[in-house]
């Protein structure tokens, strides 16, 4: 992975930037100590790994602020950390960076079940939000996977969505709010407990911009009330292209499941292996769930089943009561962990239109062949958001090396079936270098333009999201004015 | 001006050396043109339509009534339910799909199925210089890059002019009720609304009409529908009866005319439109005592008639936006459409524009406080 070269003037000078930091922070919110910088050397993409310059660990907004208008005065590029579970490398730092996390920023400032928002510090990770209504019967909809550990701060920097999505949308459809500090330091209120801009959606540009435009400290967020009940059901098919057939029909019949979950004969295998789910061993599983009182679970779930059926299944099992629905769970939210057991794994994140399932999914078997490497797949089926899990040795020479440019690979034929990069888990750096297979120079420098209004020095989480080649003549502005 | 390719718009404005008033339809906005009118409803047609991908991609100027045709075949809709403005702003014309895109127009179900914005999955426009710009795509998650099909929902042509927009489409529903309840204030509306809203029973429309009644729509299976309207029955039962109205078409034509504001067709003064939290939407009424006003999005949403020149945003105490909608030219001048942003925010804005459009071209007098 090419990263540019730390700034040699930044590194000599860490004595001052310290003693600067320490003007404004508590003695226990700067790193400064080469062991202790370490834990902040990489995220969940563990493939790579670079100690940062510093790491401090703010409180509050106006620490925050202090923070970035040192860092900006001496063009120290900052690297913004939530709880650091990003699987695309978005908080992995550069040798000359500050890291800024947020994680002791996790308030909730306020609860209004009136006008059905929460405000919380950004450090506050996601399942806790969660946590502070559940009792009240609330809830925060986006649920990705890593939703006991990520933080809002990471969920609105990536756009994060997860297993519930196809009925409540991503991070974007349920923010409202955010108080940003800008790299100079100046502190901004975009939206509150109110709909939508009435000037440009800013907003709607922070969320997903990976921590390139400012950094997030506040968040008012929608909450929704808990629904009376849910019931998954599962489905086999004996043929990937029938399961997808399934899918699309289930949609196309007015069905709204909360989810439409994927897994194919590789990983339901392993799978049952790991946690012996009493999955049927067949091609595709389909696990589907609906949401309501009984009567409107029984009513969809009747509706469902009349479609399946329509398709042949090798199996449709109706969980009777939460027991069983545990156990249809237990497979799917095993699946990670199982395929983790057999090897190294990297889990790609592309998206494709519904209608393009069965081709991807033969095509990506073809792959697994041609490049010798075993592949499973497991994802959110309703919204096309495939997450292939490609098994390699991370101790054997080249097999990194020939993981990535199988995942490539795959990347590009999701981008050729009309669809992207990646749905939900960020560009980071892992698929920086791939963006130019999604967009041509124009629709980057589009995006560049943007980080240049918000951060015109390119200080901030540098080296991610647009391919080093792209970003060369911007960053060189940056590095001249040193 | 009426380009009738993308290509043929880019090449006019890279020539272009004058300010253009970009128009689609020309329904949404009344009473301020300046420049060459730039027509985008030539770029016609509806690319792609993959019903069981909900997915439809059309050109900016394509008509939504044939969107909403196309899409009625198949038994689906735009759930974000744009509003017919042409009665109440004395417009004429078809609307477009850029139209709607550009001014994120969104009916009473933005607070349960979203905004217009969270429909948008891509866009392809052509910025200041006449370069030919995408993003986003045509599936349902997309974190690939920046998100400016976002930036363009709203920017009202100012950043630049759509040729493009990829919608995701919902299904149509099998049934709607529409519970009535009367004889409250707007406190006790907006109380009745946040309690409806705070249930789990789906509520995909909240209002309060201009004769103070407050309707509560329910969608779905007709079992569905029917089993939460009554639940809510009994959640509301502190505020009052609650009458159900079933019958469709008149289910249909309350809803229209909420999101189109109808009521305020012919009412004398200026018309505006406020996005405030719900629970401050009361107050504000209190504070302006306007003629006719109504409650949208749970009270989220005011849209109200006062006397000429009434400075509304002198008012609001709150935070909030309000939109001037329909007013003589002379409260256009002065009081401007666009609320007034805060010096930071009006500044990032004003250097997104000069960015994408660096000739100052597209709507120069619209937005950033100029009106």
């Amino acid at each position: 992975m090419d990263m540019p070269s730390p700034s040699k003037m930044v590194l000599s000078r860490k004595a001052e930037l310290v003693s600067r930091l320490l003007q404004v922070l508590p003695t226990d919110a700067v790193i400064e100590d080469e062991m202790e910088t370490r834990a902040y050397e990489c995220d969940a993409l563990t493939a790579y790994k670079c100690p940062p310059l510093l790491a401090v660990l703010p409180r509050s907004t106006e620490e925050v602020s202090a923070v970035l208008r040192i860092c900006h005065e001496m063009d120290v590029p900052v690297v913004p950390r939530g709880s650091g579970t990003s699987l695309a490398g978005g908080a992995l730092p550069t040798a000359d960076c500050v890291i800024l996390g947020v994680a002791r920023m996790n308030d909730v400032i306020e609860t209004d079940y009136a006008n059905r928002v929460i405000r919380v510090q950004t450090g506050r990770t996601n399942l806790s939000v969660s946590g502070a209504v559940e009792e009240d019967g609330f809830f925060y909809a986006p649920d990705p996977s890593s939703q006991l550990a990520c933080a809002i701060a990471g969920n609105i920097a990536m756009n994060s969505g997860g297993a519930h999505c196809l009925k409540y949308g991503v991070t974007t459809n349920n923010l409202m709010g955010v108080t940003m500090v800008m790299m100079d330091g100046e502190i901004v209120e975009i939206g509150g407990a109110h709909l939508d801009s009435n000037g440009l959606d800013l907003l709607g540009v922070i969320c997903g911009s990976e921590g390139q435009l400012g950094v997030v400290t506040e968040a008012t967020l929608r909450i929704l009330h808990k629904p009376e009940g849910a019931r998954p059901v599962l489905v086999g098919f004996d043929s990937n292209e029938v399961a997808g057939a399934c899918v699309s029909d289930i949609i196309k019949a007015g069905v709204l499941p909360v989810a439409i979950e994927f897994m194919d004969r590789r990983v339901i295998e392993v799978v049952e292996n790991y946690a012996q789910a009493g999955y049927p061993l067949c091609e595709a599983l389909l696990i589907i769930e609906v949401e309501g009182s009984e009567l409107e679970i029984d009513a969809q779930l009747a509706l469902i089943r009349e479609i399946a059926e329509r398709h042949n299944p090798v199996e449709f099992r109706e969980a009777r009561d939460g027991d069983e629905a545990s156990r249809i769970w237990l497979g799917r939210k095993s699946a990670f962990g199982a395929m983790g057991q057999i090897n190294d794994y990297m889990c790609l994140d592309g998206t494709i239109p519904v209608s393009s399932l069965p081709m991807v999914l033969r095509r990506i078997n073809e792959l697994s062949d041609e490049f010798g490497l075993d592949v499973g797949n497991v994802f959110h089926a309703g919204d096309g958001n495939m997450h292939p899990l490609i098994l390699f040795d991370a101790n054997k020479e080249g097999d990194l090396e020939l993981c990535e440019a199988m995942g490539a690979e795959i990347l590009k034929l999701c981008v050729e079936a009309g669809g992207c990069l990646t749905g939900e888990h960020g560009v980071g750096i892992e698929k920086r270098d791939l963006m130019h297979v999604q967009y041509a120079p124009a629709d980057l420098d589009a995006q560049m333009a943007v980080k240049d209004v918000f951060d015109p020095k390119w200080l901030l989480n540098p080296a991610k999201v647009f391919p080093l080649d792209a970003s060369d003549s911007r960053r060189a502005l940056q590095v001249a004015a040193e | 001006m009426k380009p009738t390719s993308e290509q043929e718009l880019s090449e006019l404005i890279a020539k272009a050396t004058a300010p253009f008033h970009i128009k689609g339809g020309g329904t949404r906005l009344s009473g301020l043109a300046t420049g060459n009118t730039l027509d985008t409803s030539g770029l016609t047609g509806i690319t792609l339509y993959e019903p069981g991908a909900l997915t439809l991609v059309a050109q900016a100027g394509t008509h939504i009534t044939e969107i909403e045709s196309a899409l009625a075949a198949e038994n689906q809709r735009l759930a974000f339910e744009p509003a017919d403005l042409r009665d109440v702003l004395g417009t004429q014309g078809e609307s477009t799909l850029g139209g709607v895109a550009a001014s994120n127009a969104s009916g009473p179900r933005r607070i349960s199925a979203g905004a217009c914005r969270d429909f948008m999955l891509g866009v392809r426009f052509v910025d200041g210089l006449g370069g030919i710009v995408k993003n986003g795509g045509r599936v349902m998650k997309n974190v690939t890059g920046y998100d400016l099909v976002k930036l363009m929902s709203g920017a009202h042509g100012t950043l630049g002019v759509l040729s493009e927009v990829s919608m995701k489409v919902l299904p149509n529903v099998e049934m709607q009720l529409c519970l009535r309840l009367e004889g409250l204030d707007p406190a006790g509306a907006v109380a009745a609304m946040s309690a409806a809203l705070g249930s789990p029973f789906e509520v995909s429309g909240a209002a309060q009409d201009a004769d103070g009644i407050v309707l509560l729509r329910l969608e779905g299976f007709e079992a569905s529908v029917r089993y939460r309207a009554a639940q809510l029955t009994d959640v509301l039962a502190n505020f009052g009866n609650v009458q159900t109205e079933d019958d469709q078409d008149m289910c249909t034509k309350i809803w229209r005319d909420i999101r189109d504001a109808h009521r305020f067709k012919d009412t004398q003064g200026d018309l505006w439109r406020i996005s405030v939290k719900p629970s401050d939407a009361p107050s504000i009424l209190e504070a302006l005592s306007p003629s006719q006003a109504q409650l949208d999005w749970g009270g989220g949403l005011i849209w109200l008639a006062v006397p000429k020149g009434t400075d509304v945003r002198a008012k609001m105490t709150v935070t909030g936006h309000a939109t001037l909608m329909r007013a003589s030219s002379d409260t256009m001048q002065t009081l401007v459409r666009f609320h007034p942003e805060p010096t930071p925010i009006a500044k990032i804005s004003a250097d997104l524009r000069a960015r994408f459009d660096p000739k100052g071209l597209f709507n120069s007098g619209l937005m950033g406080g100029l009106s």
